[in-house]
């Protein structure tokens, strides 16, 4: 990937009626990525993209596009694109309308235009569509008719508000891939939101982890997956154990008055610790074989995988296999020492709060 | 999503209420201060409290009352006669049914003097109302001139505009709702008294509205089918600017009035969330 | 089966009731009798007396001057004023809308009155003083129009047109301007409306020698009526018609077209 910061935000803060948005907040992002802003809502992920797109002034900070500085420059002077949630397409206009309307303003020629319409329409697989009213297309296609109004403009960067968020499960997945492939063919960079972490870590080159004004943790998905910074970022990506811990020593931790051991080194000696232990890396076997026994209290087929709640050491275990152990079987839990995720727990007591929100 | 919106700096576009606010304070308020100074003074331009008080005289006390029960007779015969009607145009909704309820309000658009002018011709002792009588053999009625021609004709008149917000709160009630308590066992009745009935609630707040407001004040249908025997407050008030030339008095009056509204509004707004005018359309 | 025939009689009868008085407007308007019972023949008589009447005349042109100067200047009004309004804190507006709703709400013979006074006191009483009066009555129906549209129009649709290197005037012109137009036009036709039917507030606040079609009734009636009234009724009543047929054709055909 090009390493080159295209965008850079720093030290942005933003307050709305006195409650704080985004605390001090520096991010970079780079030519040619897809960078997804992902965390629960209230969480600043869509200040930020405003904040790029101009539509909010930050209190204290500056926003940087290719070296300028363009905290002050108006929305409609920004060579960037948004689509925003909820489409905003014009409704007076017909598609053609509504993509030519960029265009016009920047008084380019009517051949040009015709051309760059029939070409984004096919990019978003919707030619013939030219003279319909956005009021007779689906969700799926009007939003397609967005993407398209705002990538003829041939923005640098185009931001994307939850554009997903109103369709049907199937669509967004076709969607999905439909927007990888836009990225890839168009050659541009993306700044993407959303609340939603499955679409997050399918689509991203890079995800941003934020939770009310921070951000908590940044890293490609796999990173984001396998190696959570904290509890909160654990938690809000897939499912997780999430356990209090003492660290005895490097590579060994306690939990629920059963040591186990840990690849994790350099957290001093008797600190308290969040553990983390994701359901799919917990392996059952018979009772006395792992580090801790217990009861599975419940069953459900999932598809792929069956997921178990095992009651073992006073904690209720999530985990998923696709063994099943019915109800009522005492089982044993084992994990592999490189599957134990050893984490800081937070500072001050506002992260703990952080941490216990969701 | 009530939160104002802007398209330019904030304090320039809230500039351009400036030319209705100057307006409206030019012929709204200013007049209404007007109103009240002529109230709160006599001829010389002294100060008095005769001219509110004079509402106590026996003569004007009487023409409040008769148009109390005149706006309130009316207000309730068009609630009667308008609910089941909005209800059941309200249950008949697709193409045809704007057609069939523009036609209810068609009238309205026919200035009303002229329609009160029509039923002047119905009623009178030669018209044809008494001829429909006779023809049947029945004894002609004389009603013209009575507070019972008023209490049609304001009925007549105001008629529609107790038919609309009805018929709207009607129309905006979710048809979900009623198959949901269908669904739960609720019979035809019990939809309507649990349903129905208190979600067409506002729309007959402000049906009830716009009937007993103008009516209460009104004068000119009191003129033509009262034939000036019958005095109204809005009557006592014209002849006093038109006359007898007691403006003062005539000013201490409309004060009077103007209260008596307000208050009756606030009293029925309590339980209205909706803006009246847009329940009308 | 029952049920459903009974609702049909109720809203037959209502409906007659209603056209009742009309339709009696229109029959005797061709009466050449000038008797409300006895019919005397097919006449056109009263139609041609009327073209003639020069006060009829002059009262149709200044109620038409009146109605359409004072519709279209409140609805400018009204609508910048709801744009300014949404600009300002929710309690501003709150205020200007109280403020707004009074001539509404108000009994229409106090609101003449008032103006009336004004007029008397700081000027004279004319087409001027009516026309200030209908513009007064005018504006709130235009605000309570345009407010819940300007409310509805999605912040991010102008966001969007800004986007897309609009400047926020443009914006404003071709994105919002069109999407709060349909309440800027009903605004329009209510003013329109108001002022087409009023009669009390002109009544108060018109000059001596000047009438619109109201106060030239209302003069008629207190004198016995002349058959030219029906005439006029009539013609009135037609027109209606005709334009809100029109309109409906326009809308019904704009409806198609969407759906094409």
């Amino acid at each position: 990937m090009n390493k080159k910061p295209l965008i850079d935000l720093v030290h942005i803060t933003k307050s709305f009626d006195g409650a704080c948005v985004l605390d001090d907040m520096s991010l970079s992002i780079h030519e040619n990525e897809f960078l997804t802003l992902l965390g629960p809502s209230g969480c600043g992920k869509t200040t930020t993209l405003r904040i790029l797109g101009g539509f909010v002034q930050p209190d204290q900070g500056q926003v940087i596009f290719d070296g300028q500085d363009i905290t002050q420059v108006p929305p409609n002077k920004r060579n960037l694109n948004t689509v925003f949630q909820k489409y905003s397409l014009f409704p007076h206009m017909n598609v053609e309308e509504n993509i030519a309307f960029g265009l016009k303003i920047r008084h380019k020629s009517d051949a040009y235009i015709r051309d760059k319409i029939s070409y984004a329409l096919k990019l978003v697989n919707l030619d013939g569509y030219e003279k319909r009213m956005p009021s007779l297309l689906s969700g799926g296609q009007q939003q397609r008719v967005a993407i398209a109004r705002a990538i003829v403009n041939e923005p640098q960067v185009l931001l994307l508000d939850e554009p997903l968020a109103a369709l049907d499960l199937k669509l967004r997945q076709d969607m999905q891939y439909e927007l990888i492939r836009l990225k890839n063919e168009l050659g541009i960079t993306f700044v993407y939101v959303t609340h939603d972490q499955e679409e997050a870590l399918t689509i991203s080159d890079t995800v941003v982890v934020m939770n009310q004004g921070y951000i908590q943790q940044m890293g490609t998905p796999e990173d984001i997956y396998n190696e959570p910074e904290n509890a909160f970022v654990a938690d809000f990506i897939g499912d997780s154990n999430i356990l209090d811990g003492l660290m005895i020593r490097d590579e060994l931790v306690e939990i629920l008055g059963v040591k186990l051991p840990c690849v994790d080194t350099g957290f001093g000696e008797y600190r308290p610790v969040d553990v983390v232990i994701r359901p799919e890396d917990v392996k059952l076997g018979d009772p006395g074989q792992g580090f801790l026994d217990g009861v599975v209290s419940h069953i459900i087929f999932k598809g792929v995988h069956y997921e178990m709640e095992v009651m073992a050491g006073g904690f209720e275990w999530l985990v998923q296999g696709t063994k099943a152990f019915p109800v009522g079987t005492p089982v044993s839990l084992s994990v592999d020492p490189f599957d134990v995720q050893i984490m800081n727990k937070p500072e001050s007591e506002d992260e703990k709060a952080v941490a216990m929100d969701e | 999503m009530r939160k104002p919106w802007r398209w330019m700096n904030r304090k320039k576009q809230a500039f351009l209420s400036g030319p209705y606010l100057v307006w409206a304070v030019g012929f709204i308020v200013l007049p209404l201060l007007m109103v009240l100074y002529y109230g709160l003074t006599n001829a010389d331009g002294g100060f008095t409290l005769e001219n509110i008080l004079a509402i106590g005289d026996s003569i004007h006390l009487q023409a409040l009352w008769q148009s109390i029960l005149i706006a309130l007779g009316s207000t309730v015969i068009s609630l009667v006669v308008a609910y089941p009607l909005a209800y059941i145009l309200s249950k008949k909704q697709g193409e045809r049914s704007g057609v069939i309820i523009l036609m209810f309000i068609l009238p309205m658009w026919i200035n009303f003097l002229l329609r009160v002018m029509a039923l002047q011709m119905i009623l009178s002792n030669t018209g044809i109302l008494n001829a429909i009588l006779s023809f049947f053999g029945l004894p002609a009625q004389h009603l013209l001139y009575t507070r019972t021609a008023i209490l049609i004709g304001m009925t007549y008149d105001y008629l529609p505009f107790m038919i609309l917000p009805i018929y709207n709160a009607m129309c905006k009630i979710d048809r979900n709702l009623i198959d949901a308590a269908a669904d739960l066992g609720a019979g035809n009745l019990l939809i309507f008294r649990k349903v129905v009935l208190p979600l067409s609630m506002p729309g007959v707040i402000s049906g009830i509205l716009m009937v007993f407001i103008p009516s209460i004040s009104e004068f000119a249908i009191a003129d033509i089918l009262g034939g000036s025997k019958i005095l109204l407050i809005g009557n006592v008030i014209e002849q006093e600017f038109t006359t007898t030339n007691d403006w003062n008095l005539g000013s201490g009056l409309s004060v009077v009035l103007m209260i008596f509204i307000f208050v009756s509004m606030a009293i029925l707004n309590k339980n209205d969330a909706e803006g009246e005018g847009q329940m009308l359309w | 089966m029952v049920k459903k025939w009974l609702e049909k009689c109720y809203v037959g009868l209502i409906f007659f009731l209603l056209y009742a008085p009309i339709l009696i407007l229109i029959v005797c308007s061709f009466n050449a009798s000038k008797s409300r019972t006895v019919w005397g023949g097919f006449t056109l008589h009263w139609y041609t007396d009327l073209l003639q009447d020069a006060e009829v005349m002059a009262a149709v042109q200044t109620s038409l001057a009146l109605t359409t100067t004072s519709a279209v200047v409140a609805t400018v009004l009204g609508t910048l004023a709801c744009i300014g309004m949404a600009a300002m804190s929710q309690r501003k507006q709150q205020a200007v809308m109280t403020l707004t709703n009074i001539p509404m709400l108000n009994a229409d013979i106090v609101t003449g009155i008032a103006i009336m006074l004004l007029f008397v006191r700081f000027g004279t009483l004319g087409y001027l003083s009516m026309l200030a009066a209908h513009i007064t009555l005018g504006v709130p129906y235009v605000i309570l129009n345009v407010m819940p549209k300007l409310q509805q129009t999605s912040k991010s649709i102008y966001e969007a047109a800004l986007d897309l290197g609009a400047s926020p005037g443009h914006a404003f012109l071709r994105v919002v301007l069109p999407d709060i137009l349909p309440g800027i036009l009903s605004g329009f036709l209510l003013a329109f409306t108001i002022s087409l039917d009023d009669f009390v507030v002109t009544y108060f606040t018109k000059g001596a020698g000047i009438n619109t079609i109201s106060t030239m009734i209302y003069q008629q009636v207190r004198r016995g009526i002349n058959p030219e009234m029906y005439a006029l009724s009539t013609i009135l009543f037609l027109t209606v018609l005709l334009v809100l047929w029109v309109v409906n054709r326009i809308s019904a055909k704009q409806v198609r077209e969407t759906r094409v």
